[in-house]
């Protein structure tokens, strides 16, 4: 959009216009520099983000360096702190969580976007959508009460029954631990596979599909054969976007997670998540060394999402514009 | 090969998957459902007028209500958008009308980046930043957390709507002699008022349920919260605290706290989308 | 429309204002060891004189020791008193020391839930560092049944729960822990937060961890006493270092905090785990108050003044109701003394 120079008075005389056009432009002017000191605000206020997790991390960055990553240990009695288990909690239970909603939330965007009446399909996503407005600390509520005693009676006992063999379902059946977390962490990224995959089905142009239909193929055929393959790059896009939210959730993981550092083999085991820890000690963290690894560990979680949002939206902007070129 | 028995095959797997993903879809929309159903199972029983009015009682005894976690959550929300709204909508404003395009790409990508921040690094940037310095915890430090945390929907949303305002308006209003500020205030963003509105509500209802920034800001107050200085307590971070406890009446009580909280967000979700789809101004983006 | 919303914020936030003006709000944050009886009293204090708030916060000890260095809040309460590297923290940071006022004596008990097993259990020293340290992992081993001879303990593996956050109730558990374990002592240590063995729960605050084991069969944490009571969880008997079983009650912690009665330092930080005497409760503990030795708000300085004045008097007289011991009359007398230290 061009600047104030588009207003041209058809006529009057020079000095008359050029005052207006100077009243205009500083009238402009004045709006223009408001409303860029908003804009970069929010470039400050990020900046700043970046600035106080860095700065506020320099005690074990030096101590520690990439050790780290490597340590187990966190021990705060005698100053030994290692992001291992913390990693570990959050990456196992974000792996669970997208076990189970991928396959059920893609499942679901393809019903919405390709075999679905339109009507339908647009109650439900309105249904979807509220879904995800669900605030973390009531996953974390329900993941107590209802949840919990559920893994811990039902579904991890049986789970133990049939395939206890495996490495995974050993151990005592607390109800909490990394395979609940995951189970709540699931139910909260769903929502989010299902809208964007669903957008990007959607966005598919209509010719790939009647082109598959006009051949013969079945609904299934042309959904799963055509459709969905050239969606494929979008919907890693939406995954991605999903494990984004779940690696930074914090209320649900805390709630049902056990609290524990622990770096274990089965699911049932207790552990503990980068954001969990943060909420569960920051306030507590007593010694600069304490308080600025847990910073420290705020800067991981921070650079992990921001890497996967960066990947995620990059895939979702070729898939929209292979659309948009295969339309064209 | 019998081209009979393949395409029945064929067919089968079709109605076949058309059931399982029709399932998936099920499964996820009934989760809301069972939300829904058991919070007002186990909350419904508690809302009483009690827990509207009253303070919460000493540790271990039951009674008390949550009157005071209501009022602090509508004073921390208020601050939220009196911070958030206006740097997001006005930041707006400047990227869809006055900006370059190299210094859009950089607002947006931050504003993209600040949304993605999880909510407890929010919350200690926030205590570096409003407590730490302050030597207190309080509402305004709470209120800058959500507050920032409002700002990328605001900002991406209004712009958004801000964009897709027809030129036709825009051209009308310069050709009658406007300045670019006045057709700003008084033509375009009257067209897109609706998607703007819905922005701000679907950014205020985002917030209305964070917990985790507001632990290392607001901390919490078992009394009223005087003025906007001190620490107060809030909806989120009442059910939080109750649900670990192990007190029965506490159980009761959070789950009051989460109807009402649940209830508050999907109401205003529901409006806001309400507000959007009967806007006639806006095209559909 | 939007006049009658105008007007209404404008008023709401003058409301705001004015009732800033009328009360005194004071902010503490600590231990949850002690929070039943602290909410009672700041309760209580309130109805006495409406004037004064204390809002008093329990995110663990950990959290109080660290908000009161900060500046943060005006008060901190802790379970472990302060090191003396935290205390050199303090005066480093504000230039003037902080005081420790003991405010009741509490126990930390080993609370359990067994499936079938209702009664009290008996717990030597070996068997709680035992168990703690992850290496008496069943119900029925030796070292516990060797103790509990008529009750048949499940071959099930015992669920440990710890504290997940910064805890003095960790503190008291673990101090006495080191004590009575030397394999404790050099392997873990005493402090507000610890390496536990791991394969362990972690519950927040003292809530979370009796929410843990309630919820969790087979499970065993250690608590403040009255959260079992309150909870109507069993909670076992702890042998002391005169060879008895003893179980937390009123009686047994007082006895264990007398011989420190007579013998408490000036700085009241005093530890009385595992305290000599047939009637004492092993896992007995003081809860302190950290107060700053200077205000500048001098309101501030006298509310709380007045209020650790009721306390040590009215107050006192709220805590048996709460299975929480009285404080010695030789460490009321001390403590109203050293009240005058607070400027």
């Amino acid at each position: 959009m061009a600047a104030t120079s588009t207003i041209v008075p058809s006529a009057g005389p020079v000095v008359g216009s050029r005052s207006f056009l100077s009243r205009l432009r500083e009238g402009d002017e004045i709006a223009r520099l408001i409303t860029f000191l908003f804009a970069a605000s929010v470039v400050l206020i990020t900046l700043l983000i970046v600035y106080e997790l860095w700065q506020g991390s320099v005690l074990p960055r030096h101590k520690f360096g990439f050790a780290f990553f490597r340590t187990s240990v966190w021990d705060p009695n005698f100053e030994q702190f290692g992001a291992l288990p913390f990693i570990f909690g959050t990456l196992v239970t974000s792996a669970v969580a997208l076990f189970i909603a991928v396959p059920l939330g893609i499942g679901a965007a393809i019903f919405l976007a390709e075999l679905a009446p339109a009507r339908l399909s647009d109650a439900l996503e309105f249904f979807i959508d509220l879904l995800a407005a669900v605030p973390s600390v009531i996953y974390g509520l329900l993941g107590i009460f209802i949840v919990v005693p559920v893994m811990r009676d039902v579904i991890q006992p049986s789970l133990k029954n049939s395939l206890g063999f495996i490495p995974l379902f050993k151990g005592p059946a607390f109800g909490i631990g990394f395979l609940t977390a995951g189970i709540v962490l699931a139910i909260m990224v769903i929502p989010y596979i299902i809208s964007v995959s669903r957008e990007i089905l959607l966005s598919v142009p209509r010719d790939q599909r009647e082109a598959a239909l006009a051949l013969g193929s079945t609904r299934w055929e042309s959904t799963w054969k055509v459709v969905v393959p050239f969606a494929r790059t979008g919907i890693m896009g939406s995954i991605f976007l999903a494990l984004a939210r779940a690696l930074g959730e914090t209320m649900a993981v805390t709630m049902v997670i056990g609290n524990t550092p622990a770096i274990a083999a089965s699911l049932f085991s207790p552990g503990d998540s980068i954001a969990s820890v943060i909420a569960n000690q920051f306030t507590e963290a007593t010694g600069e060394l304490y308080t600025q690894s847990l910073i420290e560990l705020g800067l991981v979680l921070f650079l992990l999402t921001f890497i996967l949002n960066g990947l995620a939206r990059l895939l979702i902007v070729v898939t929209s514009q292979r659309g948009g070129a295969a339309r064209a | 090969m019998n081209m009979n028995a393949q395409l029945r095959w064929r067919k089968f797997v079709s109605n076949f998957m058309l059931t399982m993903t029709g399932l998936c879809a099920l499964v996820a929309v009934s989760v809301l459902f069972f939300i829904l159903g058991y919070l007002v199972y186990h909350g419904g029983t508690s809302i009483n007028w009690d827990f509207f009015t009253k303070l919460p009682a000493p540790v271990g005894e039951s009674g008390g209500g949550m009157a005071n976690a209501i009022l602090g959550s509508a004073k921390l929300l208020l601050l939220a958008t009196c911070f958030g709204v206006p740097i997001g909508f006005f930041g707006a404003i400047y990227l869809a009308e006055f900006s370059s395009s190299k210094i859009a790409f950089v607002v947006r990508y931050a504003a993209d980046l600040l949304n993605g921040v999880p909510s407890i690094v929010i919350g200690i940037f926030a205590y570096g930043l409003a407590v730490h310095p302050f030597k207190h915890f309080s509402t305004y430090a709470g209120g800058f957390a959500l507050g920032v945390m409002m700002i990328p929907i605001t900002l991406r949303s209004t712009e958004e709507f801000l964009l897709g305002v027809p030129r036709t308006l825009r051209e009308g209003a310069m050709a009658l002699g406007a300045s670019k500020w006045k057709t700003i205030a008084t033509v375009i963003v009257p067209a897109a008022y609706r998607g703007i509105l819905t922005a701000i509500l679907l950014a205020f209802a985002r917030v209305a349920g964070e917990t985790a920034p507001l632990l290392f800001t607001a901390l919490g107050n078992r009394f009223w919260s005087n003025g906007w200085n001190e620490p107060t307590a809030s909806l989120p971070v009442m059910i939080y605290n109750y649900a670990l406890s192990p007190f029965e009446d506490w159980h009761r009580q959070a789950w009051a706290a989460g109807l009402v909280l649940l209830t508050l967000i999907l109401v205003i979700n529901i409006v806001a989308r309400a507000i959007l789809s009967r806007g006639i101004s806006v095209p559909r983006a | 429309m939007k006049r009658i919303a105008a007007i209404l914020l404008v008023t709401f936030g003058l409301a705001a204002f004015f009732i800033a003006r009328a009360v005194l709000s004071i902010n503490g944050a600590g231990a949850s060891f002690p929070e039943p009886i602290y909410s009672k009293w700041f309760d209580e204090y309130h109805k006495k004189d409406p004037n004064v708030q204390i809002n008093y916060q329990a995110i663990g000890s950990g959290g109080g020791i660290k908000q009161v260095t900060e500046g943060t809040v005006d008060f901190g309460a802790s379970d472990g008193p302060m090191n003396d590297d935290q205390l050199k923290a303090f005066q480093d940071k504000h230039g003037f020391p902080v005081l420790h006022f003991p405010t009741v004596l509490g126990a930390a008990v080993p609370t359990y839930n067994i499936p079938g097993v209702t009664g009290e259990l008996n717990f030597t020293p070996e068997a709680l560092a035992g168990i703690f340290l992850a290496k008496i992992t069943k119900w029925n081993d030796p070292a516990i049944t060797a103790a509990n001879q008529g009750v048949t303990l499940p071959a099930n593996d015992i669920v440990v729960v710890h504290r997940s956050d910064g805890s003095g109730t960790t503190y008291i558990w673990t101090d006495y822990l080191s004590k009575v374990s030397d394999e404790w002592k050099t392997k873990i240590g005493k402090n507000t937060s610890v390496n536990w063995p791991t394969g362990e729960l972690g519950g927040n605050k003292n809530e979370g961890v009796a929410g843990l084991v309630k919820q969790t069969p087979n499970s065993i944490g250690y608590v403040e006493l009255i959260y079992a009571i309150q909870n109507k969880m069993p909670y076992g008997k702890v042998k002391n270092s005169s060879g008895q079983f003893i179980k937390a009650d009123l009686a047994s912690v007082t006895a264990a905090a007398a011989g420190a009665a007579k013998s408490m330092p000036d700085d009241f930080r005093v530890s009385i785990t595992d305290a000599p005497g047939k009637t004492a409760y092993p896992i007995s503990s003081f809860t302190w108050l950290l107060i700053p030795s200077k205000f500048s708000d001098a309101s501030k300085r006298d509310a709380i003044k007045s209020f650790v004045k009721w306390m040590l008097a009215d107050g006192q007289n709220h805590t048996e109701a709460l299975a929480y011991s009285k404080l010695p009359k030789e460490v009321v007398a001390k403590e109203l003394t050293a009240l005058d230290k607070v400027q």
